[in-house]
Order: C-alpha cells, then sequence, then structure tokens
C-alpha cells in the first residue's frame, strides 16, 4: 500500500536533488534552471499530495498556480541567460565571475 | 460579495489595469519616445494611490474569504512602499535617459512589482502571498538586467534569478508543508493549528522554510550572497529601486506571516529570527568596512540595517511590529536621498562608484556635502537625527521583549558600524586633494531630493512627522 509518506519521501528526495544540483553545479547554468524546475516540481507532488490526502481541493488549485509561475519564471530565466551569453560567449557557471561576492 | 470583495482590491486593479494599458499602448505608439512620459505618469499613478490608500478604509477588511485583508498594517506599509517607489522613479529618469537607459518597459515593470508587493503586504493566503511574491521577484530579475548589453547588469540579473528562484522554492516547500499539517494555506487557519507548545514537527518545517525564503529577500545573513553583486551590477536608479520599496514589502511580508499565521508560536520562531539580526548587523557592519565601491557598501549597509528591523519583529509584540515600521519608514527616506546623491556622483558625464572620488567635495559643493554628512550620520545612528530614533525604537523593543542580550549586541554593531559611515564623511572633508574629484551635480531633482533627505533627519526629531502613532495603530491591527 502506497500511503502518503511515501510520495512525502520521493518529494523531499527530489527538492534535495534539485538543491544540490544548484550548489554542486559548476558547468552550465542550464542545469541551474532544471534544478530550480526540479525543486518546484518536488513541491507540486507534496501539493497534489496533502490535497488527496485530506481531501480538500486547495493544494491542487496552489499546484496550479505553482506550475503557471514555474513557466514565466523559466521563461524569464531563459531571457536573462541569451542575454548574458551574449555578452560573454559562454554560460559555465564558473564564467560567472564579473563581480566577485 | 463579489463587489464589496472588488471594492477592497480596487487600488490594486487600478495599478495593474493602468500597467497593461500602458504596455499596450506604448508598443502600439511611440514605444521609447514615450518613456519619460511614462516615468512622470507611473510616478503621478504611485503618489495618487498612496494618497487614495492613506486615506481611505477603516479597520480591518478581509477580501475573498480572507485570501486578502486591508487592515491598518497593509495600509501603513503599502502608502511607504507607493511613495518610495515614486521617489525612486521621479530620480531615475534623468540618469537613464542620458544614458540611453530609458525603455518605456521600465516605468511599466516597476509597477507590475509595485503591484506584487501591495498583494504582499496584504497577503492572507499562502497562495496570495506566493503569487504577489513571485510576481515582484519576476519583475525585479528584469529591471536588475535592464541594461542588456552591460555584462556586469547581466550577470546580476543571472545571479539575482538563480538565488531568488532557489529562495521561492524554500519557500514554496515550506508552504506546502504548512497546507499539508494545518489543514489550510488560510493563514486565519493556520494560526488556530499553530498554538504555542503544539506546533507539529512538519509544521515547524514549514515554518524555517517560509523564514529562510523571506530572509533570502530581505537579505538577511546567510542569505545574503546575493545583494552586494545585485546592487553593483545593475545600473544605479535599480539599485536604488531594490534598496527601498522591495525591502519594505519584504519585511511587512515577514510580520504578516509571523504574526497572522504564526502569532500563538511565538516561542518557536523568536530565537530564528534573533539570530537572523545578530548576523545581520554583525555580518553588515564588518564586511563594509573593506568597500571603495559605494554600491557594495550601500548594500551591506541595507543588510545591516534588514538585522535592525528584524530586531524589532524578533521581540514579537505590538511595539515590536511598531518599531519595525517606523525603522522602515525612517530606512526608505535615508536611503532615497543617499541614492539621490549617489546618481548624481559623476565625473565627465560618466557615473562614478568609487568613494574616494570623493576627496575634498565639501569644497566644492559645501551644501550638499553638508546634506550628505547629514544622512550618513543618521545612517549611522548617531544622535539626535532621526536615524538614531529608529535604532532606539528597535533596541527598546527588543529589550521589553526579553532580548536584552540582542539590543546589547545591536548597539555594539552600530558602533563597529559607523566606522565605514563616518569613513565617507572623512573623505569629504578632510581627504586629500586629487585631480580625479567629482564633477558638481547639475540635476536639480537629484539634490532636491538629496536636500529634503536631510531636512526630514533634522526636522523629523520634532515628533517623527507623527508616524510614530500612524505605526502603532498598524501595528495594533496585526498583533492582538
Amino acid at each position: 500500500m502506497i500511503g502518503l509518506e511515501h510520495y512525502l519521501t520521493v518529494a523531499a528526495t527530489l527538492f534535495v536533488i534539485g538543491i544540490f544540483g544548484l550548489f554542486l553545479n559548476r558547468k552550465n547554468v542550464i542545469i541551474l534552471l532544471m534544478s530550480i524546475e526540479l525543486m518546484l516540481l518536488a513541491v507540486n507532488i507534496n501539493l497534489v499530495a496533502f490535497s488527496s490526502f485530506l481531501g480538500d481541493l486547495v493544494g491542487q488549485i496552489f499546484t496550479l498556480f505553482v506550475l503557471t509561475v514555474a513557466a514565466a519564471e523559466a521563461a524569464i530565466g531563459l531571457a536573462i541567460l541569451v542575454c548574458f551569453f551574449r555578452n560573454r560567449g559562454t554560460i559555465a557557471v564558473e564564467d560567472v565571475n564579473v563581480m566577485k561576492g | 460579495m463579489l463587489q464589496a470583495d472588488l471594492t477592497i482590491i480596487l487600488p490594486e486593479i487600478v495599478l495593474s489595469v493602468y500597467a497593461m494599458l500602458a504596455l499596450l499602448g506604448a508598443v502600439y505608439t511611440g514605444k521609447d519616445a514615450l518613456a519619460p512620459m511614462l516615468t512622470w505618469a507611473t510616478a503621478g499613478v504611485f503618489v495618487l494611490l498612496a494618497a487614495w490608500i492613506g486615506t481611505s478604509g477603516e479597520g480591518i477588511r478581509p477580501a475573498f474569504g480572507g485570501m486578502f485583508i486591508d487592515d491598518g498594517f497593509a495600509r501603513f506599509a503599502k502608502v511607504t512602499l507607493l511613495l518610495s517607489a515614486a521617489a525612486v522613479l521621479v530620480m531615475s529618469q534623468d540618469y537613464l535617459s542620458r544614458r540611453g537607459l530609458l525603455r518605456f518597459e521600465f516605468p511599466l515593470l516597476i509597477a507590475l512589482a509595485v503591484v506584487g508587493m501591495m498583494m504582499m503586504v496584504s497577503a492572507g493566503d499562502l497562495m496570495a502571498l506566493y503569487m504577489g511574491l513571485e510576481l515582484q521577484s519576476l519583475a525585479l530579475y528584469v529591471v536588475a538586467a535592464i541594461r542588456r548589453d552591460s555584462a556586469k547588469s547581466t550577470e546580476a540579473g543571472l545571479k539575482y534569478f538563480v538565488l531568488g528562484a532557489l529562495s521561492s522554492g524554500l519557500l514554496l516547500y515550506g508552504a506546502s508543508l504548512t497546507y499539508g499539517f494545518a489543514g489550510t494555506t488560510l493563514f486565519s487557519g493556520i494560526v488556530q493549528t499553530a498554538t504555542e507548545g503544539h506546533v507539529s514537527l512538519g509544521l515547524l518545517f514549514g515554518l524555517v522554510l517560509i523564514a529562510c525564503g523571506l530572509a533570502f529577500k530581505v537579505s538577511a545573513v546567510p542569505f545574503h550572497m546575493w545583494t552586494p553583486d545585485v546592487y553593483e551590477g545593475s545600473p544605479t536608479p535599480v539599485t536604488a529601486f531594490f534598496a527601498t520599496a522591495p525591502k519594505v514589502a519584504a519585511m511587512a511580508l515577514f510580520a504578516r506571516v509571523l504574526h497572522d499565521a504564526f502569532g500563538g508560536a511565538v516561542g518557536d520562531w523568536q530565537q530564528v529570527i534573533a539570530f537572523l539580526s545578530l548576523l545581520s548587523m554583525f555580518l553588515g557592519a564588518v564586511a563594509a568596512i573593506g568597500q571603495t565601491n559605494i554600491k557594495r557598501l550601500m548594500a551591506y549597509s541595507s543588510i545591516a540595517h534588514m538585522g535592525y528591523a528584524l530586531m524589532g519583529l524578533a521581540a514579537g509584540t505590538a511595539f515590536g511590529v511598531q518599531a519595525l515600521l517606523i525603522y522602515m519608514a525612517i530606512y526608505v527616506t535615508m536611503n532615497v536621498g543617499t541614492f539621490a546623491f549617489i546618481l548624481s556622483m559623476e565625473r565627465d558625464g560618466q557615473p562614478v562608484t568609487d568613494i574616494r572620488s570623493l576627496n575634498m567635495y565639501s569644497k566644492k559643493e559645501p551644501a550638499k556635502a553638508l546634506a550628505v554628512l547629514i544622512l550618513m550620520f543618521s545612517l549611522a545612528g548617531v544622535p539626535p537625527l532621526v536615524g538614531f530614533f529608529g535604532k532606539l525604537y528597535v533596541l527598546r523593543a527588543a529589550y521589553e521583549g526579553g532580548l536584552a542580550w540582542l539590543a546589547v549586541a545591536g548597539v555594539v554593531a552600530s558602533v563597529i558600524g559607523a566606522f565605514y559611515y563616518l569613513r565617507i564623511v572623512f573623505y569629504m572633508y578632510f581627504g586629500e586633494e586629487t585631480d580625479d574629484a567629482l564633477d558638481g551635480g547639475q540635476s536639480a531633482i537629484l539634490s532636491g531630493f538629496l536636500m529634503v533627505s536631510a531636512a526630514i533627519m533634522l526636522l523629523g526629531v520634532v515628533n517623527l512627522f507623527g508616524i510614530e502613532g500612524a505605526a502603532a495603530a498598524a501595528a495594533a491591527t496585526l498583533v492582538n
């Protein structure tokens, strides 16, 4: 029997993979965008699992909002990335270093 | 019912309809030729909305089943952020147009960001919170990279985007856990589940993750890494905007979530917020010492100031929220003045951000140097200027809230922080004569904002222009 805990475990695992992808990846900014997407999708699994468990539709409505915003976010991220590529000719994470912070 | 709800959110509707119509209109007609007019029009709309919100409405008016709350707290925050956004727009017009950066999207993106901020401070539900926060953030990512032919500006936009998206993800994961363990996304429902001593582990995780996400937005240590780079890389008017309105909105949202949704479990978040506050104050004070770029310096300064504002929040009392609101209003006024000065710093028409270029500025422009001196003293919290009273309020709130150690640490950090503000004054009055000094600024608007802001720092000492009472009334509607 697959219960709520299993879904929460999958979501938590995906979320942690997303965070690690953000911090460990040194190669490509596109992978950062994929990691961000993975985090948001992990949240969606969480929301739908809770929604079904609680018998409450609010969680699924929340999921629709998150999906919409994630699409807008990816569009803006890619647009900024294209501008960055035009200026620098590279999208390697280690080259995002004009300013040291 | 629907009509009553729509009446309550009318200011937000007006602003978003204005932004969308102006966007359509500008695309089909003059495009960038309309940009100066649109900038003034947007600033005008902000001021009118601030007057409207400031004079209308009494008490607490929830809309859409409590998803949106219009109360005194939200109105105070909205008036503050609308006026500061209007001031920044008016200041930025000249700077941007002389550098060919004044596109018609700029004022409209700012307007959309402000709609998001107004949603944030009025959020009564996790969904409303998320949508407001994202509307604000998405507009700000684009604005940071608005100088799209500059490597620095696009890099600032990219860094802000990646770290901002990470913080939204953390906040959202926290929101999903909160929803699951409280069974509702409404703040009024969560507060019934989250009572002192009965907070389940899942809800606690949700609370901590939401706090992490919001700490990113207010740039509190240890979530501050993006701030110096984004402040340095963005065009200066954008930096001025980042340092004012979004900070007010994020801080108000922080207070809203902690008090409206988790107000029954103050003990569970008080230590976390106190810890964030302590780290921010000290890192902001220490890390700014080595900076020579005034925009990076202002970034660390804003981190330190957010530490003080969080101190008011950490107190967990109505007086703490009042202190937070007063602190934010004073902080925004000081920053508008300081950035008016930074925007006017140039040599041969090129913007300059090195603080060594301020050497002997007092000889060339005695009046402006004096105004900057007052602002720097006020930012450092030197009595009897208004900035001192802001710090006094939060320190008192922390002390009365049982966090005496935090108040003592705040005093120590402000002494350390005074060093770098005073260094700027030192350069202006006692620096060496150099040949690469600044030109005198020509813009009357910028000088006007600088002088008015400095005058407020002096004259506000009498009664803080009455914001004390307004902030007390606002805080009373949030904490009860």
